[in-house]
């Protein structure tokens, strides 16, 4: 009897051992993106409509914490929690936006219909920057620090109940 | 009534099926003849009565006896026939009835029909499959108990999940069972050629069959699950490696490695150890993929109903028919001698390569499975996706895919390459001008690239085998690998020119606005709501031009279903013979605008056409291996006559 026999048992074993622990442990589906606590990705994206500037990640490093909101003029719930965003506008809070597969003239009547909160839009027709930071869907809002590092992501719309997280997030990237 | 009746010929079968397992393993001592007798008897009434279990259940979903449980939370008065009858099976406990069901009369065929093999290998197999058979029922009885009542009848049923009220669905995870449980018939052929020491080529083609069967059905079940969840999920993709789908293709290429290493082991008597490792592999790879499935512990684009407990179940079934055939396999391995031996440039060569890059390939792919699980026990959260599958995939598939092309051309035992040398420059001839064509096209990237000059290699290469010979006396079985191989060469162009010319248009569209894709120009000219039985829409109606010809319309829907309350959306397509015009309707976009999603695929419907054309070349294959075998029955019989004969 030669011991190489055994490896296809041993190998079923480890698999069963994995199984057997994860059938025991809680399920939680909620997926944070792994590029919470690192630096943006290098991008430089051009401007969405024109009378706005693009974003690059040049503009986050200037030690102020901003909110980078991912959104596009297609999508429903971007309308939704547009009166959130100007709220956060109000209270002073800086929004650099990120349109995705979007069109100039589709931004700008999206913006002129549910108002501009944004000081900066930028164009990812591709969702390349998109993907890069690790945001998987429309909207998703980051609150990213006066260096440049993602530190909190809120996935979905912004509903009035987030607004005080949001602030508070801010709040202490700004420590 | 029709329940209880149900339920107790479920019992009813388990017990035979413990009989069977008991008087198979006793047929294995010396003395064991008494034990031996009820075998075969045994796997034939337990198949009937098992079959009638299942009868019951379709009774009960027909009539919609709502004071079953399973009936309630899965029909609906209001549903179509069809529909009522398919979800007897579209849910867990159904599933496994029908699995189970199928598994019994598999063995009571073979108990019937089967008698080349050894008698003390047949009942050890039959005991086998009278122990794996044996799981399931604890299983439907413990814990999946299909013909549970409810204490009060419901007065009406929740419906089915809207996304499987569709007719290809209906038939897409039976499909999938029925090469499960000729999987399963494979394993217990398995353990009893191990039990009984006895690996021979008669043991492979026995099993062969079963083998081919299995492989055809999951084949036709992996081409209508891709179609489905191309046309369906409206994502316009056609393979997301997702779990569910990684577990309906690793038994594949368990299978199909099984398949030749089986036809090796056929006709020359070798890979005895590797053709029962594959046995195995190929039946575990069914159970853990059911498993991971089942348990809910990946996380899948598929909603299934999910239960932990369940998954427990499986769990355990799985270390006692894994576990136990590997341990026997690890003890008895070292007794089944290697077999004949062969030279590294022959047929057989070329079929070990294809099985060691085919079972690299489903390695990948597990690995690849399973490595989120790894991860999540130390707390790391990961999804694997098209980034790994793909190029690692590609590293083992391209190498097989090319000794694919040859290996049919070379002879059995020795053959040498200058033999084959003028075939073997005709189809790199025809690789480099496909490769030099497509680079003429413009820039693709390497694998759509690689994939498509490979496939037209392959297309003309799978033909060469008929070369020289008289096409009426070829035999079936090389008609069907023929066939099949032609048929991976399709689908393959048809992946690759998917992803090497696909564009993709997103617009907010206004009523009486163009978008332009590829080649298409379309138009959307109204936007109404619509209504079925169940749901309500929106409807978008296009009119699609191709090159500024006839418009099409195409009416794509994006539905929301009442019971129970779900959204999905109808894509529509418009097919050409050299692809397909994909079209999505989404929400109202503001302003008077609809989203909307387009595609245009060059040729996706090959990657269809090919799946196709290799379950029918499966086939082929299946049915002149068992014309063949019933001959050779008839000759036997008509020896046996004559020499009855001589002696009177």
């Amino acid at each position: 009897m030669r011991w190489w026999w055994w490896i296809p048992l041993m190998l079923f074993a480890g698999f069963l051992g994995v199984a057997a622990y994860q059938l025991t442990q809680p399920k939680d589906d909620f997926v944070p993106s792994a590029m919470v606590g690192k630096p943006l990705p290098a991008f430089e994206l051009p401007a969405a409509i024109e009378g706005m500037s693009g974003v690059s990640t040049a503009d986050f490093q200037d030690g102020k914490p901003r909110l980078l909101n991912i959104w596009a003029s297609w999508c429903l719930p971007c309308i939704a929690e547009a009166p959130q965003l100007d709220q956060l506008k109000q209270e002073g809070v800086e929004i650099v936006g990120i349109a995705i597969r979007d069109r100039p003239e589709d931004v700008a009547a999206f913006l002129a219909r549910h108002g501009n909160p944004y000081t900066r839009i930028g164009a990812d027709d591709l969702s390349q920057v998109q993907l890069a930071i690790g945001s998987s869907g429309v909207p998703e809002t980051f609150v990213i620090d006066g260096k440049g590092v993602i530190r909190y992501q809120h996935i979905g719309d912004i509903r009035a109940e987030h607004v005080p997280i949001l602030l508070e997030k801010l709040r202490e990237a700004g420590e | 009534m029709i329940a209880e009746l149900g339920l107790a010929a479920l019992w009813l079968a388990a017990a035979l099926a413990a009989l069977q397992l008991y008087a198979g393993a006793m047929a294995q001592r010396p003395g064991g003849e008494g034990a031996a007798a009820l075998v075969r008897p045994a796997a034939v009434i337990q198949g009937i009565v098992c079959a009638f279990a299942f009868l019951m259940l379709l009774w009960l979903f027909a009539i919609t006896d709502l004071s079953v449980k399973l009936v309630a939370a899965n029909s609906h008065s209001a549903k179509p026939m069809i529909f009522k009858l398919a979800g007897a099976w579209g849910n867990h406990e159904g599933s496994m009835l029908l699995w189970v069901a199928v598994m019994a009369l598999s063995g009571a065929l073979i108990a019937l029909v089967e008698r080349r093999l050894p008698e003390k290998t047949m009942l050890a197999t039959l005991a086998a499959q009278a122990f794996v058979g044996l799981g399931f029922y604890a299983f439907l009885i413990v814990s999946s108990n299909p013909f549970e009542r409810l204490p009060q009848p419901a007065i009406e049923g929740l419906g089915l999940n809207p996304l499987l009220q569709d007719i290809g669905l209906a038939f897409h995870p039976p499909t999938l069972y029925f090469g499960y449980v000729g999987l399963s018939v494979a394993f217990s052929f398995a353990v009893g050629a191990l039990v009984t020491r006895q690996v021979t080529p008669e043991f492979a083609r026995v099993m062969r069959p079963w083998v081919l069967g299995a492989w055809v059905f999951l084949t036709l079940g992996i081409t209508a699950g891709s179609y489905w969840a191309y046309y369906e999920l409206g994502w316009g993709g056609w393979w997301f490696w997702d779990p569910v789908e990684n577990a309906s293709l690793m038994p594949w290429l368990a299978a199909t490695a099984l398949l030749h290493s089986a036809s090796v082991l056929a006709a020359r008597d070798a890979l005895r150890a590797w053709t029962i490792m594959l046995g195995v592999i190929a039946f575990s790879m069914s159970m853990v993929g059911t498993f991971l499935v089942r348990s809910g512990i990946l996380t899948s684009v598929h909603a299934f109903a999910v239960d932990p407990e369940r998954g427990s179940f499986i769990l355990a079934l799985l270390t006692l028919y894994i576990g136990g055939a590997l341990a026997l396999f690890a003890l008895r391995a070292g007794t089944v001698s290697e077999g004949q031996r062969f030279s590294v440039t022959s047929r057989e060569g070329a079929l070990v390569f294809n099985n060691v890059m085919l079972s690299a390939i489903l390695g990948i792919v597990l690995l690849g499975t399973l490595y989120p699980l790894l991860t999540e026990a130390f707390d790391v959260r990961v999804s694997v996706g098209p980034p790994y599958f793909n190029p690692v995939g590609a590293i083992f598939a391209v190498p097989m895919l090319l000794v694919m092309a040859v290996g049919p051309l070379l002879r059995w035992r020795r053959d040498s390459i200058e033999r084959i040398r003028r075939p073997l420059i005709l189809i790199g001839a025809i690789m480099l001008a496909a490769l030099a064509a497509v680079l003429a096209l413009g820039e693709i990237s390497v694998l759509p690239l690689l994939g498509l000059a490979i496939a037209v290699g392959l297309a003309v290469a799978s033909f060469l085998p008929l070369r020289g010979r008289r096409l009426t006396r070829v035999p079936l079985a090389v008609w069907g690998m023929v066939l099949a191989h032609f048929g991976l060469a399709v689908a393959l162009f048809g992946m690759a020119s998917e992803s090497a010319f696909s564009e993709e248009r997103l617009a907010a569209v206004a009523i009486g606005e163009t978008a332009q894709v590829g080649p298409w120009e379309v138009a959307l000219s109204e936007v109404l709501p619509a209504a079925g039985p169940n749901w309500t829409a929106i409807e978008g109606h296009l009119l699609a031009s191709y090159a500024g010809g006839d418009p099409i319309e195409l009416d794509p829907q994006s539905r929301s279903f009442w019971a129970p309350p779900q959204e999905t959306t109808e894509s529509a397509l418009a097919t050409r013979w050299n692809g397909q015009l994909y079209a999505v309707v989404g929400s109202e976009a503001g302003a008077g605008r609809w989203q909307l999603r387009l595609w245009w695929k060059p040729f996706v419907t090959f990657i269809w056409y090919g799946g196709m054309l290799v379950a029918l070349g499966g086939a082929l294959a299946l049915i002149g291996r068992v014309i063949d075998d019933l001959r050779r029955r008839a000759v036997l019989a008509r020896i046996a006559e004559r020499r009855g004969e001589e002696a009177v």
